[in-house]
């Protein structure tokens, strides 16, 4: 053997006699690993969140853009009914269901990012970063915005593995993966917009 | 001389497997630096890309603060590829697969090894060395301290000596027990052939490095003095190097989260047949109960850290006196930090009560009891966070249930040491390094747990806060409680890690040293507390002198104590006569298998069929290896071996050395 990386031992040869502990506890490994992680980052949230409430209480300015706020509010949200479809069709091996769902979570996505951005170059006017609410508006839009991004990536790496025949029914922890991932982008947001637009 | 030879655990698997290792020759290593060097060449590819990315965007210079970040993610991320992420992770992405390292030369320590023994030792050793960094800080400190009046370093300097020497000793404390033993122990226990997600395991050692290389390298933008708490307001108006420690900080926040994860999951999910959580070995527990806290609440030490950034890049005001309010930092900074203690010492408790067990040949006093302490901890430890702030200005109505929720944390805490008295009690007690080491530890941590109570009272804290006394509080607890057990548990899995046997004489010659020196350098500190010794600052008044001369002088006489440790550790490493596969005639798995162990730990599959320390208990058996001919069922064999007979037999091993 020499230096050189090694495939990854995932499939275990039988020419030898030495026991080699079943993989079946793989999946479940994933599943509470992701959770785990997900539980991990809400403690981050709630830190920010936390921070909003103990700087600020519940004030808002008059001046926030509702309507924009509620237009990307509804996009994340059919992102993730697309991005749960998305899953649900890889596991029935409907691969076209499955790339055109995925197509349309990441659009949503980007139009939310846009949407985003837009929002914040508006708030640099109205209440910049040194006003005591636009502190905690620039924190948690920009903590989400960030978790928004990697989700994007994530999902751009899955939809272009998928559209290269990856993935099926048997196949499918990457989709299920960064589905869940991006389940919790949402819900990170259903608890951040009221905290910013709505109380 | 073990159970092994007489019992079905022996595995012809694994005396061949001890046998080889004897003929085989030693593989050389080929160019073992070349993925290290690659991390490097591509971190500092990154590096400047950041730079001119973030210039050509925002303007400005490279010592821009703004400009340190996006450099500083670009460097890490290619540092992260070059050691091996491309191999094992991106390859992945486009749909190829992962390759990892396998070198079988010592080479491998230097690669992107997925080997959880790998990656322990990995830690240990990287830890270890910046123990000995913050060691030095500490010395020249006390130097400094030695006499009042500005002596060898200056007031300013003096404030960031003691940042550094403070965020390198917690990273160490916080990391060490886990990362070295729990990355090499716990799979072994638990009967797994790996962690759970061993390429995660891999990336989340690769992440330390850049710790070290941050904090290490703030000095280059003036470093850090708001000491290792990074308290706002200063840390958002001080010197640029606080950008550094925020980064570096957040990236030892995710090697944490990511390590705990993975012990968590692979506790979980990949225990060896019949290991319920009744028979779970201690160690395991404590890794686990720990990992429960590491992985939440170390978000908020980020939280803060990226609050902190925002104030200084972003131009955001949580933390400026007008506006916001530094009292946020400190609660977001404790509900993480108090925490952290016990990320610190629930492992050391798992060391204690393990090697107890063992050196005493009894079984673990109050196993259950101490399974409920460690969760009750992981439990209470989140909601006593503000005992650190009866000074800073709170709300009054808070200070009773803190304290009192504060002082309850020592139930729990007392029953680990009533389980470790009531083991030892009427033990055969065999004094090796490691019991010595836990005797100092059972001292140390008295002393540590019974001063907390002065402070977590309300109207002694107020006069003890932020002074020596809270200084040499801490000290007890996390040195004595935590260093001190990762000491222990470098001489106790030593035999196991390396295949040989440290040198007894010198190593019992250190746990007294230390242990003496130890007390000897923070005893008088008590005093200087209470007579109101600020803590934190480079001069003091003349009424300090005396304590503070003693304290200088032995805290150089345990500084030495290390060279006799390290000597030995690398001494013993290479040229030390060989353990064979238990020397402690200890039962948890680990000791089951050959030192070291087999690539995948296990040629045979492990299986449980009892309780982990019934020591001296007729015709008990902890676990025994499955034959893969199902025809030959195996049979429960008596263990009793007196320590007696051990020790004869490991005189006579020693021996061979001199
Ligand atoms: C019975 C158990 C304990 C009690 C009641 C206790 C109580 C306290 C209190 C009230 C303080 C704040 C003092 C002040 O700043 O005025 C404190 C400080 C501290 N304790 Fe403990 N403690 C206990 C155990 C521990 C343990 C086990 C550790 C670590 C392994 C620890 C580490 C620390 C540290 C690091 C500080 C100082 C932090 C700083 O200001 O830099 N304590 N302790
Ligand atoms: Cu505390």
């Amino acid at each position: 053997m020499t230096t050189e990386a090694a495939p990854l031992d995932t499939s275990h040869d039988a020419t030898h006699e030495e026991w080699h502990q079943d993989t079946s506890f793989q999946p479940r490994a994933n599943v509470l690993g992701l959770w785990l992680f997900i539980i991990s980052e809400v403690f981050l949230f709630s830190a920010f969140l936390a921070a909003r409430f103990y700087t600020t209480g519940t004030d808002r300015p008059d001046d926030l853009n509702q309507n924009l706020a509620l237009a990307v509010t509804i996009v994340l949200l059919i992102s993730s009914v697309s991005a749960y479809l998305a899953e649900t069709s890889i596991k029935f091996n409907n691969r076209r269901g499955f790339i055109i769902s995925l197509g349309i979570t990441l659009l949503m996505g980007m139009i939310f990012m846009g949407g985003v951005t837009f929002e914040l170059r508006e708030a640099a006017l109205h209440f910049p970063p040194e006003t005591p609410y636009g502190s905690s508006y620039f924190m948690l839009i920009g903590l989400h915005a960030f978790h928004v991004v990697t989700g994007l990536i994530a999902l751009l790496i899955v939809f272009v593995l998928g559209v290269r025949g990856f993935f099926g029914s048997t196949n499918s922890w990457g989709v299920e993966g960064a589905v869940k991932y991006w389940h919790f982008v949402d819900l990170a947001w259903v608890f951040i917009y009221p905290t910013l637009y709505l109380l | 001389m073990t159970m092994l030879e007489d019992s079905p655990a022996q595995s012809t698997g694994s005396t061949a497997q001890d046998s080889s290792t004897e003929t085989k020759p030693r593989p050389k290593a080929r160019r073992p630096f070349r993925w290290v060097l690659r991390g490097v060449v591509l971190a500092i590819i990154g590096w400047a890309t950041g730079v001119a990315l973030a210039i050509a965007i925002r303007g400005g210079s490279p010592t821009d603060e703004i400009v340190v970040i996006v450099a500083y993610v670009f460097a890490l991320i290619g540092w992260l590829a070059g050691v091996g992420g491309i191999e094992a992770f991106g390859r992945q992405w486009i749909g190829k697969k992962p390759q990892v390292n396998t070198d079988p030369s010592w080479g491998r320590y230097f690669g992107f090894s997925i080997d959880h023994k790998v990656i322990g030792i990995q830690y240990g050793v990287t830890l270890i060395a910046v123990l000995l960094i913050g060691g030095l800080a500490a010395m020249i400190m006390r130097i400094e301290l030695a006499s009042p009046g500005v002596g060898v370093v200056d007031l300013d300097d003096f404030n960031k000596i003691v940042s550094m020497h403070g965020i390198l000793m917690v990273a160490v404390a916080v990391a060490g027990v886990l990362g070295a033993f729990g990355n090499y122990v716990v799979p072994i226990q638990v009967g797994a052939q790996d962690m759970a997600f061993p390429r995660i395991n891999a990336l989340a050692f690769w992440l330390l490095p850049p710790v070290a290389v941050g904090l290490l390298g703030a000095p280059l933008l003036g470093s850090f003095n708001a000491g290792w708490t990074a308290y706002a307001p200063l840390s958002v108006v001080n010197e640029s190097g606080q950008i550094l420690f925020n980064m570096a900080i957040i990236t030892f926040g995710l090697v944490s989260i990511l390590g705990a994860i993975n012990i968590i999951v692979t506790v979980i999910t990949m225990r060896a047949k019949g290991l319920t959580w009744g028979r779970l070995p201690i160690f395991t527990w404590a890794a686990f109960s720990t990992s429960l806290l590491a992985f939440t609440v170390t978000q908020f030490f980020a939280g803060a850290l990226v609050l902190v950034t925002m104030d200084r890049v972003v131009g955001t005001s949580f933390f400026a006196p007008e506006v916001g309010t530094s009292l946020l930092y400190q609660h977001i900074f404790w509900f993480y930090s108090h925490p952290a203690v016990y990320i610190m010492v629930i492992p050391g408790f798992g060391v204690i009560l393990e090697l107890t067990t063992t050196f005493a040949r009894k079984p673990l006093f109050a196993y259950k009891a101490v399974v409920a302490a460690f969760l009750g901890i992981v439990g209470l430890s989140v909601v006593v966070w503000a005992h650190h702030m009866f000074t800073s200005g709170m709300a009054d109505f808070l200070h009773g249930p803190f304290m009192i929720l504060t002082e309850a944390i020592s139930i729990p805490t007392g029953i680990i040491f009533l389980s470790m008295i009531g083991t030892l009690w009427q033990g055969a007690l065999w004094f090796r390094t490691p019991l010595v080491m836990a005797f100092g530890w059972l001292f140390n941590f008295l002393i540590g747990g019974i001063t907390g109570i002065f402070l977590a009272d309300i109207a002694t804290d107020i006069h003890l806060h932020d002074t020596y006394f809270v200084v040499a509080h801490f000290h007890y607890t996390i040195v004595g409680g935590a260093i001190f057990a990762l000491l222990a548990a470098s001489f106790y899995w030593f035999p196991k890690i390396t295949g040989r046997m440290y040198n007894e004489k010198l190593g019992t010659l250190f746990a007294i040293w230390v242990t003496v020196a130890f007390n000897l350098t923070f005893i008088p500190l008590f005093w200087a507390g209470m007579n109101g010794m600020n803590r934190r600052i480079g001069d003091y008044p003349d009424a300090y002198a005396g304590a503070n001369r003693f304290a200088s002088f032995a805290a150089l006489i345990l500084g030495a104590s290390f060279l006799l440790f390290v000597w030995n550790m690398l001494y013993s490493a290479i040229r030390g006569p060989k353990a064979g596969p238990n020397p402690w005639n200890a039962r948890t798995l680990e000791w089951l298998i050959s030192s070291p162990p087999p690539t995948h730990n296990f040629v045979k599959e492990p299986v449980v069929v009892g309780a982990p320390y019934d020591y001296g208990v007729e015709g008990s058996v902890h676990a025994y290896f499955k034959d893969p001919d199902p025809a030959a069922p195996p049979e429960p064999t008596t263990e009793d071996v007196s320590a007696e007979v051990q020790d004869e037999a490991l005189a006579e091993s020693q021996e061979e050395v001199s």
